[in-house]
């Protein structure tokens, strides 16, 4: 069970915002969590706390197959992306990084910013000031590689590959 | 030790969920059984079939495919290198399944971006992938990869979202991100959801002044930014029957643009002269089920044009009032072949560039840029003054070559037009056909390409 602050964020946020094209050439890896959704807030990055939760609308992490987006997110100390509805790749880059993710529906009308909610991802459900949210849990395969913390992670664990 | 060359799903998703999938799988075939010989398939589920070793697969199942070409590049590439270095295990699958293309900035614009070249440089040489594209041999990847490497049936993955360009040569192509993509080189497979399919019949012929890219933007612009989301959009009917292969790409390339998986065409003969196969084995069949079938009639599009910030805020040109362009881009994954040089050049030929105007071109390959110098059209855009340069992705996603400045407007032939997407968060893009971008070079502001064409 996860809890933590939440930041609003609207429909279609795309990963050009998340993350600008500008800051992915560079080689250290600790500029991204700077910078992140700085295309909609800039100052998101001195705002955001360790343990807080993204809520967002429809079609979040929309545009470029750019994972830094969701290790910008997650290093950035989110612990939880909970949206209308995910872009596919974004989607997939969250999994693979083990940033956790709830699709459900209904929870951008919810839930008020900076308001503090209870997420359980194994039952995919959401507690709110206003109710209970429940979604469809993510298929057993690929929580167990978002419990891995990714599928580096994943793989190491099980050393499948030597 | 090496991974097993027929890696299963096991290296994938572990035993304990491999157990309970084939369950899932096996409740799937029983519910399917009755109906399996009567129910249809859509070109994208048989690639997913054939890839999975099933006989027929159904939306919304998981299946893992086994991959025909795994492509990286210089901006996602390094990250999927460095997952392998973690890992402790780097060598490809397939040497010759993997393709490695320079093409975000080449050549190579800052010391950062010259050692992610260097990186990916080592990584080919050390395994003598004979797939590698360097400086002076590429162009962007998606073109290099129609040109070259894909073909009618093929399951295609590359770390870039535009990966469903390929989808207009008849395979199945998607972008993934840069850790699946080493889970990729590593298994030579990858968990796929097997999208629903919407069909997009698109019949009649457009006038002269219009062209694919006003078909997509018209799309995007009626559908949403993810109204095909997580869904393969297949482009099917006269209207692409008649269309040029580069047409065909210009619309399979911005399938992501409305949330797409893939974009996809049915191979025809024009297909099979293009990859160079003798015949294609896969298409939708005639009663295939769809999820969505949406009739785009051609004869009605205008000139259209995606106004900033999102891909579906689609105006006709000519009712989008004034804007002026500090600089018209021509060229990317989705406008940048020759088809595209040649409807710009057509128009620019004889007429120069507003003065408060920069009119950037790249050609998006080698083999585009040759042709189009053979044909004079690098001359009509210089001439023009226009700048040429090299083939790789320039501005499109504010890499270099024309970086826009506070304030700035660029009316451009890419795909994106994000908050800060060539440059400052206060910069403009608006996405247009070659055409449109053309004509509104020579007026400096956005302009009706048709009247070039003796039209309105």
């Amino acid at each position: 069970m996860l809890k933590g602050r939440v930041w609003k964020f609207g429909d279609d946020v795309d990963t050009d915002v998340i993350i600008p094209a500008k800051y992915l050439r560079s080689v250290d890896q600790t500029v991204w969590p700077k910078h992140v959704l700085e295309g909609l807030d800039p100052s998101f990055s001195l705002k955001v706390k360790l343990g807080d939760i993204i809520v967002a609308g429809k079609n979040f992490g929309c545009g470029s197959s750019r994972e830094q987006a969701a290790l910008a997110i997650k290093w950035a100390g989110v612990a939880a992306v909970i949206a209308e509805s995910f872009a596919r790749i974004f989607f997939r880059n969250a999994i693979n990084n083990g940033l956790p993710l709830i699709e459900c529906r209904g929870i951008s009308k919810l839930v008020e910013e900076g308001e503090v909610i209870a997420v359980d991802l194994d039952r995919g459900e959401v507690r709110t000031n206003n109710g209970m949210l429940r979604s469809v849990p993510l298929p057993p395969f690929l929580q167990e590689i978002v419990n891995s913390g990714g599928l580096v992670e994943y793989y190491k664990a099980r050393k499948k590959v030597h | 030790m090496h991974v097993q060359k027929k890696a299963t799903i096991v290296e994938l998703v572990g035993l304990s969920s491999y157990s309970l999938y084939r369950k899932f799988l096996n409740l799937t075939t029983q519910i399917c059984e009755g109906r399996r010989f009567l129910m249809a398939m859509t070109i994208s589920e048989k690639i997913l079939a054939r890839a999975s070793g099933r006989d027929r697969v159904e939306p919304g199942e998981y299946v893992v495919g086994k991959i025909d070409l795994a492509m990286i590049h210089d901006l996602t590439g390094p990250l999927t290198l460095n997952v392998l270095k973690e890992v402790g295990y780097d060598r490809p699958w397939d040497t010759d399944r993997v393709v490695i293309i320079l093409d975000h900035q080449v050549p190579a614009n800052s010391t950062v971006t010259a050692a992610l070249h260097k990186q990916l440089r080592e990584y080919a040489k050390k395994y003598g992938l004979k797939n590698y594209h360097d400086v002076g041999r590429q162009g962007v990847c998606h073109q290099i990869l129609a040109e070259s490497y894909v073909k009618p049936g093929m399951l295609v993955v590359g770390a870039d979202s535009h990966t469903c360009s390929l989808g207009a040569l008849g395979a199945f192509a998607t972008g993934i991100g840069s850790t699946e993509m080493a889970s990729v080189f590593i298994t030579g497979e990858l968990w796929f959801r097997v999208p629903e399919t919407i069909k997009f019949e698109i019949t009649g012929k457009m006038e002269k002044g219009v062209s694919a890219k006003d078909l997509i933007l018209k799309i995007i612009g009626t559908v949403g930014v993810d109204g095909a989301r997580y869904c393969a959009a297949e482009f099917t009917g006269n209207g692409i029957a008649n269309m040029s292969m580069d047409g065909r790409l210009t619309i399979c390339n911005m399938a992501i643009e409305m949330g797409g998986k893939t974009g996809i065409m049915n191979p025809d003969r024009r297909t099979l002269d293009y990859t160079g196969v003798k015949a294609a084995s896969v298409a939708s069949d005639s009663d295939a089920e769809y999820m969505k079938v949406i009739g785009v009639d051609l004869e009605e599009l205008e000139p259209q044009v995606a106004i900033p910030h999102s891909v579906d805020n689609v105006k006709l040109v000519s009712e989008a009032g004034e804007i002026t362009a500090d600089q018209v881009f021509i060229g990317s994954c989705t406008n940048g072949r020759l088809e595209d040089l040649e409807a710009a050049a057509r128009i620019l030929k004889g007429r120069k560039v507003s003065p408060g105007t920069r009119l950037v071109v790249i050609p998006a390959s080698k083999k585009v840029y040759i042709e189009a110098e053979a044909r004079g059209y690098i001359k009509i855009f210089m001439d023009a003054d226009g700048v040429v340069c090299n083939p790789n992705c320039g501005p499109c996603l504010g890499g270099h070559m024309g970086i826009l400045a506070d304030g700035e407007n660029c009316v451009s032939t890419s795909n994106r037009n994000f908050i800060g997407r060539m440059g400052s968060t206060s910069s403009k893009v608006y996405l247009v056909s070659p055409e449109t971008a053309a004509a509104t070079a020579i007026e400096g502001k956005l302009a009706d390409p048709r009247k070039y064409f003796g039209g309105r």
